[in-house]
């Protein structure tokens, strides 16, 4: 109890302390100011060069101000006494207030008065003097945006206000920049050696593309200086390098989902029927629609539900284009079975349908679809920069996948329709309903889709073209992956959104791509059959 | 002699139609050129450049129906062969236009400069010489088969997995001749021809020629097509499309009679190409896209795949359907062509020439039940191939 009340005063005392601190370092008696902003009316410009600097010494927030005043040319001098005021034009007068107290003064009749001159050297000097200045501002913001404009300038005047701001700066965040923005200017300065090799220690310890930019000019400076610069810089390369290539694999893993989720549907019906569905793209793409009429309903009936749309456009989704699924395969393709060559042309005119279908009724252009709070904003991870969204996708297709897993190994549908994709003739011989199984797995499959279609509505454009993005990416997944296994699926997506991820670097993301297909039709001479070939002794299989 | 050669290759359909197709080479450019334009029989000159283009995407479909409809290759790539054809003559119109391109540079074409290059590249050497382009036109087409299908064949890729290789075959070219960096004028293409062979490409004269050739090189498809099929080897494709391994146990080389109809198929479909650039006067890499080749395949389908003509017919009706509909109903016709697709699948299997033939068999059973009730014998060409099984 003593020991806490003790603690709890001290922290007091010590706020106090800062708190008195902090108001020291501001606000200066107006009689010593005064005779500074009067020097501001110098006979020449070293004169006022000097004035600011004077003025910026005392760290008085009022000084901004009056500085801001001066670059924009609205400080005037009267003739008679020399008093400096801020003018503004009022008909023949100026309307005239003090830069100190603000209060009104006296209207100065133009011939009066007399503009205080400010040539560009000095506007510069101005802009990195109220940098300065705001290193010193009550506000976190303001006080970070002032760092980082050091960080840029690196001018090395500025090297006492950081002192100044960083001895009573508490936020350790703004505190390690204000640190990097001195060790910044140092290094621009000329200071001695180990001062130097300090500040690159420190600044190599800050934003690496920030320190490479910074640390590459000293790179042929002669003697310990230079030498410490080139083993700052190669850490910091090394380290670059690194998490790129965790970068290029996050990347290629979100990629991979993308194109994991479009395929998954496709290889469950083309692994059971042996049916390539060239509409399947065209089944994500209103899944995505669905989204976006969800969420308008939800705009228009419920706009605080809007963060759990996604939640219930999913089921929707679903529904949707399982239900167009099951309805195609009842029309069209039962009709076509043992002739997988005209299913792929007929589902092609299907698809063909459906987008003019579409376009007719949302019109050709994007629709928008917004993105709920939780996937908005990104987050830091080491170097790197992700989206939530990016690992949302992961996370979400990865949960698709499981659950898909679970529906074809734990439930009766599963089982059966595992049986059929092995031997359709012995399955449909032990009692299982062939026809019915092809039904429900196209309508899981296109189900599936449309589920895809609610994720990729938040990271790309929903238009009636949507599919079609995707379809041919997705054939070479399944056809990479092979089909009648999920895993092969699963291997297949991600080799393949690294493989494009990786070679993006090297090659442009076109011939990035062009390679990986390149790739895929070598493999496919390999292996016909994919990754995950189902084993068994038909001829034609 | 000749004439007799002819026939032993040639069955009485397809010599019909070789017959026709040789007439209008001739009498179509006659019509333009000579009748005056008042007359009801004259052929204004885009008529005979839209005919022109019709009868290139009839020569794109009896290529594809040579693999597709006698050997069960579907391609969804045929397009990436007629584009790549197309690209070799638009490189050849490209060079010819020489000193009168708008940056005036005698040898690098607009785009080169424009990209600012300052030297031809390596692949655009020899395209100054017709003959080198019309090389090209079949020798690259051919090659890229070749290599693909030597591949492919070899390692027993069948079925739709072929087909989705195909297609994205044609996608990663769709993809690459976009690029700047390629030297084939990006998305804008080749465009703003002048002259072929020396003769105004704009002109009504050289229309009608170009009008012709296509009509006779058609002609000679046919014929080959014909003597293919009705070869001993055509007997073979046939077998292999029915039953492939059953062809292969026989001892058969199925791969290599594989590589030769599609390399031939290849070819043509190059010079489909070649065709259509000077008539149409642009070649961009939208042709390599794939919803084109898918497009010609369902001309094959239209007209009957398993024939030599199906493929004319359903190449020229399917797309006057094409330029009607899309100027009088842009937003219907994708409507039509997709229900075109699953309406031909599920119910004319064998195409307008297939509904032709039973059709033909209906009445030939009515008139022979009239005469006594003896069973009807059954038509040759009404039984219905079995098809490949899907895998099982």
């Amino acid at each position: 109890m003593r020991l806490n009340r003790l603690l709890s005063v001290f922290i007091l005392m010590l706020g106090v302390c800062c708190h008195i601190a902090q108001s020291n370092a501001q606000t200066v008696d107006d009689a010593k100011l005064r005779p500074l902003v009067q020097a501001l009316a110098g006979d020449n410009f070293e004169d006022t060069t000097k004035a600011i600097s004077d003025l910026v010494k005392t760290g008085d927030p009022r000084v901004s101000k009056i500085l801001d005043a001066l670059s924009a040319g609205d400080l005037y001098v009267a003739k008679a006494d020399k008093t400096v005021f801020f003018g503004k034009r009022d008909g023949s007068d100026y309307a005239a207030t003090d830069p100190l107290t603000g209060t009104k003064l006296d209207p100065v009749s133009r011939s009066a008065a007399e503009k205080i001159k400010v040539n560009n050297r000095l506007r510069r000097d101005i802009a990195a003097a109220i940098g300065g200045l705001t290193l010193m501002s009550d506000n976190i913001t303001e006080r970070r945006s002032a760092a980082e404009a050091i960080l840029k300038t690196r001018d090395p005047e500025s090297i006492p206000l950081l002192d100044q701001a960083i001895a009573v700066e508490k936020d350790t965040g703004v505190k390690a920049l204000m640190q990097q923005a001195k060790a910044a200017a140092v290094l621009s300065s000329d200071a001695a050696d180990d001062v130097k090799i300090a500040a690159i220690t420190e600044v190599s310890a800050g934003n690496s593309r920030d320190a490479l930019s910074l640390l590459t000019p000293l790179e042929n400076v002669q003697g310990p200086v230079g030498e410490a610069a080139k083993a700052a810089i190669d850490s910091i390369n090394t380290k670059l390098a690194f998490w790129n290539a965790i970068q290029n694999v996050v990347y290629g893993l979100s990629l991979g989902s993308v194109l994991l989720l479009a395929a998954i549907g496709l290889a469950i019906t083309f692994g059971v029927m042996g049916v390539i569905n060239m509409a399947h793209g065209e089944m994500v793409m209103i899944g995505a629609y669905t989204t976006f009429v969800v969420q308008q309903i939800i705009r228009t009936s419920a706009p605080g539900m809007f963060d759990y749309s996604l939640l219930i456009a999913l089921p929707a989704a679903f529904l949707v284009s399982g239900g167009i699924g099951v309805v195609i395969e009842r029309g069209i393709i039962r009709f076509l079975y043992g002739r997988p060559l005209e299913t792929l042309l007929a589902t092609w005119g299907i698809s063909l349908v459906l987008q003019q279908a579409i376009r007719s009724w949302f019109g050709a252009s994007n629709v928008q679809v917004g993105n709920p709070s939780w996937m908005a904003g990104s987050f830091d991870l080491g170097l790197l920069t992700l989206t939530w969204s990016r690992l949302w996708i992961i996370v979400f297709s990865l949960s698709v996948f499981a659950i898909v897993q679970l529906v074809l190994k734990k439930t009766m549908l599963g089982l059966r329709m595992r049986a059929v994709t092995q031997n359709r003739r012995m399955a449909s011989s032990m009692g299982i309903r062939t026809p019915w199984v092809d039904a429900l797995t196209f309508g899981l499959g296109s189900g599936i889709a449309g589920i895809a279609g609610v994720a990729l509505s938040q990271i790309d454009n929903v238009s009636p073209n949507l599919g079609q993005g995707y379809i041919i990416d997705s054939f070479m997944v399944v056809v990479f992956g092979g089909v009648g296994n999920l895993w092969g699926t699963l291997v297949g997506a991600m080799s393949l959104g690294i493989a494009n991820k990786f070679l993006e670097p090297f090659a442009g993301a076109v011939l990035g791509k062009i390679v990986v297909l390149v790739l895929i039709i070598m493999f496919i001479q390999k292996r016909p059959r994919g990754l995950f070939a189902l084993k068994g002794r038909a001829i034609e299989a | 002699m000749i004439t007799q050669w002819f026939f032993t290759h040639v069955d009485r359909r397809g010599g019909i139609v070789i017959a026709l197709l040789v007439a209008i080479a001739f009498l179509v450019p006659l019509s333009n050129l000579l009748l005056p334009e008042t007359s009801p029989l004259h052929i204004p000159t885009y008529l005979v450049s839209l005919i022109g283009k019709y009868l290139t995407y009839a020569l794109l479909a009896v290529a594809l129906d040579l693999v597709w409809g006698f050997c069960g290759i579907l391609s969804l790539g045929h397009g990436a062969f007629f584009a790549l054809g197309g690209y070799a003559m638009g490189m050849y119109l490209m060079r010819q236009i020489g000193p009168r391109g708008v940056y005036a540079d005698p040898v690098l074409p607009d785009f080169m400069i424009f990209l600012n290059w300052k030297e031809l590249p390596w692949f655009w050497y020899g395209f100054d010489n017709f003959w080198f382009a019309a090389l090209m036109v079949v020798l690259v087409p051919g090659a890229l088969a070749f290599g693909f299908g030597w591949l492919a064949f070899r390692s027993r890729v069948t079925g739709v997995y072929l087909s989705i290789i195909t297609q994205a075959l044609t996608y990663a070219l769709l993809l690459a001749f976009f690029r700047n960096d390629m030297g084939f004028g990006g998305n804008n293409g080749l465009t703003d021809f002048k002259d072929i062979l020396g003769f105004n490409i704009q002109a009504g004269t050289t229309r009608s020629m170009l009008f012709a050739a296509t009509a006779l090189f058609l002609a000679l498809a046919v014929f080959v097509s014909s003597f293919i099929i009705r070869s001993k080897l055509g007997k073979v494709l046939v077998g292999v499309r029915d039953a492939e391994s059953r062809m292969r146990f026989l001892g058969y080389r199925v791969d290599r009679y594989k590589l030769f109809v599609w390399t031939i198929s290849a070819m043509m479909a190059g010079i489909a190409g070649a065709l259509y650039v000077p008539q149409v006067g642009i070649i961009n890499p939208s042709e390599f896209e794939p919803a084109n080749s898918i497009e010609a395949v369902i001309w094959v389908a239209v007209g009957g795949r398993g024939t030599i003509i199906g493929p004319i017919i359903g190449a020229v009706l399917v797309n006057f359907g094409k330029t009607y509909f899309t100027a009088a109903f842009p937003e219907i016709w994708l409507f039509a062509l997709g229900a075109l697709f699953i309406i031909v699948t599920l119910f004319l299997p064998k195409g307008i020439l297939g509904l032709y033939g039973s059709w033909r068999t209906k009445l030939a059973d009515r008139a022979a039940r009239k005469k006594d009730s003896a069973p009807p014998p059954v038509a040759a060409e009404n039984v219905h191939l079995p098809e490949p099984q899907a895998a099982e």
